[in-house]
């Protein structure tokens, strides 16, 4: 299954549920990023990203693995932007594109940190715990 | 041979004009900040107000040192004043200079109404600055002397 | 020889804790002049002051000194003290021996040797203190407010209320000023029109208010509640007082081909005209440089179809003359020329725009009734792109722009932006921003609000270049700061956000005034925070964006805050000057004009005197004189004087030398 760009925005604008043009483009998200010299893409771009539609690249990128989803960026913000959000909805696009409910650890780029899958469980944890 | 030297205590006028420097003057008082008292101050409307004259006619009477206070640059009461003191004193003091009068025993200086701790400070450094430079016999006149 | 009666205040133990004031009295005893010399606790209590006025009664005392706390704090004090016992106020002088001495010094020796030196400078000035009275000038009770935009008249209404007569001189055919021209108002989106033209319409029907449209100042003389001031009325060709504003002259006229100015040149307007509908006052005026009546003699068309009468070829510029007691100066602003930003393309394309254009596009009363329309094609454009800081925040030695922040910027183009995601949902709106400021009530919620509900598109970063394309688009491009890029949109209709300037009208009228301005034109304040509203030359106050850029709300604020200070100088029947004034001496006056050169309030003005000479012979000369009213006694112009003929009272040349003297001895 996949989208044009347009809905696949909206998809991921939708399960978010959050309204990216709220950001103000303060940067505090980026600011508190634990991981953010590990990204490529960092949390004030996902927002930017997803608002132009960028959302294939962010799908891509190797950032939306690195992301802890510790949700400090979700924390700070002041305007109630969720950069960690969106980075879920586009994690979960993904899922939804390759037709899963979840992704396998081999499926994860092979460069990636051989770490990663606790940090999944980690984000896992913090999304259902909620 | 020791000569019993008594310690010296230079003369200094300081001209405060009346809405900024003289108030930051009454503000080193009331927060008790010392300064020495050989610092006498005169007050005057506006820094624009001290005629190259009157510094002319300290050093005739012995003063060692003459410094003149301002508002700062835009802040001045009458909107200008300090910037024609500024111009004349430069002018003055490096004369003063020419003719042999250090150019640091003379000095202009910003102070503003809130600035009591400035006033202070720059007065104890004036004053330092004199002592070490000694008496100023250079343009005093002997015949003003008190006898 | 003056009588002087010292007076040393222990000031409780403030003083007298570190200086010997029963020394210093004793001490002062022997100087030149000096009949009693005493001390006591409290010189400023009831019991003090009696102590004063009886000394000056029992030892007929020309003159005293009081050694106590700084003349800022009781200088007022005692001398209101010595004016009830008769003695002239001007003859008080007082040595400062509590914060200049008493409470920096911790030892008492010192501290008693320096109030007494103190009191010698003090009584050596006395010496020389002569009385002084503080003269009075009466006050014109009328205000005359120069410019009639939303400032002006907001500040006529307000002195007019208060019942004081205002005339209002506008070099327009109309009062409304640029607020007329505006089509919705931030934040809250209120039609300008709606809420300013009821204003106008008040102002016009005032009776204390007078309306001076089409009209100019041409001299002011005189001085804070004396001006006088001559009106240059302009001639309009038609005679006010019987032109109906009907329109039909307009309607017949053939010559209708002159850029319209109220529109900004985007449409066209007959040589008769009437600016707007809502015009005060509404009559119409002949535009002399495009009348065909007035440049070939053939034509007169608008005469006879007017039924009032009302059209006068032959008319000329008249002059009034009257009497004010202040004047506020309200004569706005304009956007700066962007003829040099070759950069926007602004001369190339009739598509990129300035804001204030962009108000008449979408304003109903405008050249599109309203449509948003590309000026080009007529086309509706899809892809707006507005740029920010068009002109504002250059470098000083910018030759194009200015240095400061035009303040009205930022909102106006969210106001934009939003009105037309607002009316045409199917535009591409593209705001290109430095930093969005957005300091007010409700405006960065308003801001927010184009963003997020409106979905304009706000890019950090400036566009570089805009090239009108063979399709009739212009390519923009600009940089994207925060994703790292450059831009390139292909736009319908490009708005700038020009700087603004004050009104090229600004400076000759604060030559006039003797009115202080900043190196861009702005007139500047009596005191940037504490005095906003008043001009440092008494009498003539600041109204509007004369003084530096505003919005609606807070030229407003400060056109009454204007008011409110010109009513209290109107309110009263005479001034009382400050005797502490620069006067020349005629004899020593050479007549240089150094001293004029100097003056900040312009006090200073030179006459023709006759002198009788040693032979008996009368010569002329040209001398200075200065007027106490205006003159503020700051002392330059004692400084400049070459001759030393100018001296200021209260503080003479003799009497800080006498100080210095005392001092240096």
């Amino acid at each position: 299954m996949s989208h044009n760009k347009e809905t696949l925005r909206e998809i991921v604008i939708e399960t978010a549920g959050i309204n990216p043009r709220k950001c103000m483009k303060c940067g505090k998200c980026s600011g508190a990023c634990p991981a953010y010299d590990e990204m490529e893409y960092h949390p004030h771009q996902f927002v930017s990203m997803v608002e132009a539609g960028k959302i294939e690249e962010l799908m891509n990128s190797e950032a939306i693995y690195m992301c802890l989803s510790c949700f400090a960026c979700v924390e700070r913000c002041p305007r109630g932007v969720e950069p960690a959000s969106f980075i879920e909805a586009a994690r979960l696009a993904l899922i939804r594109q390759s037709g899963k409910n979840h992704l396998k650890a081999e499926e994860i780029p092979a460069k990636l940190n051989d770490k990663l899958p606790q940090q999944a469980i980690v984000s896992a944890f913090r999304k259902y715990s909620k | 041979m020791q000569v019993e030297k008594k310690e010296f205590k230079p003369t200094i006028v300081a001209f405060c004009c009346n809405w900024c420097s003289y108030a930051g003057a009454d503000l080193s008082g009331t927060n008790r900040l010392n300064y020495p008292a050989n610092v006498k101050i005169i007050r005057v409307p506006c820094s624009c107000r001290v005629n190259p004259m009157f510094v002319l006619r300290a050093f005739q009477r012995g003063a060692d040192g003459v410094i003149i206070c301002g508002c700062h640059p835009g802040d001045c009461h009458y909107t200008t004043g300090n910037y024609y003191a500024r111009r004349r004193m430069t002018l003055l003091f490096s004369m003063l200079d020419f003719l042999g009068i250090e150019r640091d025993r003379t000095r202009l200086e910003w102070v503003s109404a809130a600035e009591g701790a400035k006033f202070a400070a720059t007065m104890n450094d004036f004053v330092e600055t004199v002592t070490k430079l000694g008496e100023n016999k250079r343009l005093e006149d002997l015949r003003c002397k008190k006898q | 020889m003056q009588r002087i009666g010292v007076f040393v205040c222990w000031c409780g133990s403030n003083i007298a804790g570190t200086v010997d004031v029963h020394k210093v009295a004793e001490a002062l005893k022997s100087e030149p002049g000096v009949v009693i010399s005493t001390q006591y606790q409290y010189m400023c209590s009831e019991a003090g002051q009696t102590l004063i006025k009886d000394a000056i009664r029992d030892h007929k005392l020309t003159g005293i000194v009081v050694c106590s706390c700084s003349p800022r704090m009781h200088e007022a004090t005692f001398r209101k003290t010595a004016a009830a016992a008769g003695l002239n106020p001007y003859m008080v002088e007082i040595a400062n021996i509590r914060e200049q001495c008493s409470w920096i010094h911790k030892d008492m020796e010192v501290g008693t040797e320096k109030a007494i030196i103190l009191g010698r400078a003090a009584i050596a000035k006395v010496h020389l203190n002569a009385p002084l009275v503080a003269g009075e000038s009466p006050v014109v009770k009328r205000a005359l407010v120069i410019g009639g935009g939303i400032a002006g008249i907001q500040t006529a209404l307000d002195i007019a209320d208060a019942g004081f007569p205002v005339d209002i001189v506008e070099t327009k055919p109309t009062i409304g000023g640029k607020m007329a021209q505006i089509d919705k108002t931030f934040p809250t989106l209120d039609c300008a029109a709606c809420i300013l033209t009821p204003k106008m319409v008040d102002a016009a029907q005032h009776e204390k208010i007078n309306i001076y449209a089409y009209s100019e100042v041409a001299e002011v003389k005189g001085f804070v509640g004396n001006f006088s001031v001559k009106i240059k009325q302009k001639a309009r060709m038609v005679d006010t007082t019987k032109c109906t504003g009907c329109g039909l002259c307009v309607e017949k006229c053939p010559m209708k081909k002159v850029p319209n100015e109220f529109n900004l040149g985007m449409d066209k307007r007959s040589a008769i005209y009437i600016p707007f509908a809502q015009a005060v006052p509404k009559v119409a005026t002949i535009d002399p440089t495009a009348c065909i009546k007035m440049k070939t003699g053939k034509c007169g068309l608008c005469a006879t179809v007017c039924e009032a009468g009302a059209i006068d070829y032959t008319q000329q510029d008249s002059f009034i003359e009257e009497k004010y007691g202040a004047i506020v100066v309200a004569t706005g602003y304009n956007p700066i020329n962007l003829d040099k930003y070759d950069e926007f393309a602004y001369n190339q394309s009739p598509d990129v725009i300035t804001s204030l254009e962009f108000e008449r596009l979408t304003n109903a009363a405008g050249p599109t009734a309203g449509k948003l329309l590309r000026p080009s094609d007529g086309k509706h454009p899809h892809t707006l792109v507005f740029v920010q800081c068009v002109g504002s925040r250059c470098d000083v030695a910018n030759e194009k722009g200015k240095s400061y922040c035009s303040k009205i910027c930022c909102m106006y183009t969210a106001k934009h932006a939003m009105l037309c995601r607002e009316k045409y949902p199917d535009t591409d709106v593209y705001v290109f921003y430095i930093d969005v400021r957005t300091p007010g009530k409700n405006f960065d919620e308003f801001y927010r609000r184009a963003v997020e509900e409106y979905g304009v598109h706000y890019i950090k970063g400036m566009v570089g270049k805009v090239a009108p394309q063979a399709d009739g688009t212009l390519l923009v491009q600009g940089s994207d700061l925060i994703e790292g890029e450059q831009l390139k949109i292909k736009a319908d209709l490009v708005v700038l956000a020009a700087a603004i300037e004050p009104d090229k009208s600004a400076r000759p009228l604060a030559t006039m005034l003797t009115a202080s301005m900043d190196t861009n034109d702005f007139f500047t304040e009596a005191h940037p925070k504490l005095r906003p509203v008043e001009s440092p030359t008494a009498g003539v106050f600041l109204s509007g964006c004369c003084q530096g850029p505003k919005d609606i709300p807070e030229t407003v604020s400060q056109a009454s805050g204007a008011a409110a200070k010109v009513i209290g100088l109107l309110v009263k029947d005479s001034l009382t000057c400050n005797p502490c004034v620069a006067h020349s001496n005629e004899l020593m006056c050479n007549g240089c004009s150094a001293c004029e050169k100097v003056c900040p309030y312009g006090a200073i003005s030179y006459e023709d005197k006759e002198f009788r000479m040693p032979d008996r012979t009368t010569a002329i000369r040209r001398v200075a004189s200065v007027n106490p009213a205006v003159c503020q006694g700051c002392g330059a112009c004692t400084v400049a004087c070459p001759s030393g003929a100018m001296d200021l009272n209260g503080f003479s040349n003799s009497q800080i030398m006498a100080e210095v003297d005392a001092i240096c001895k």
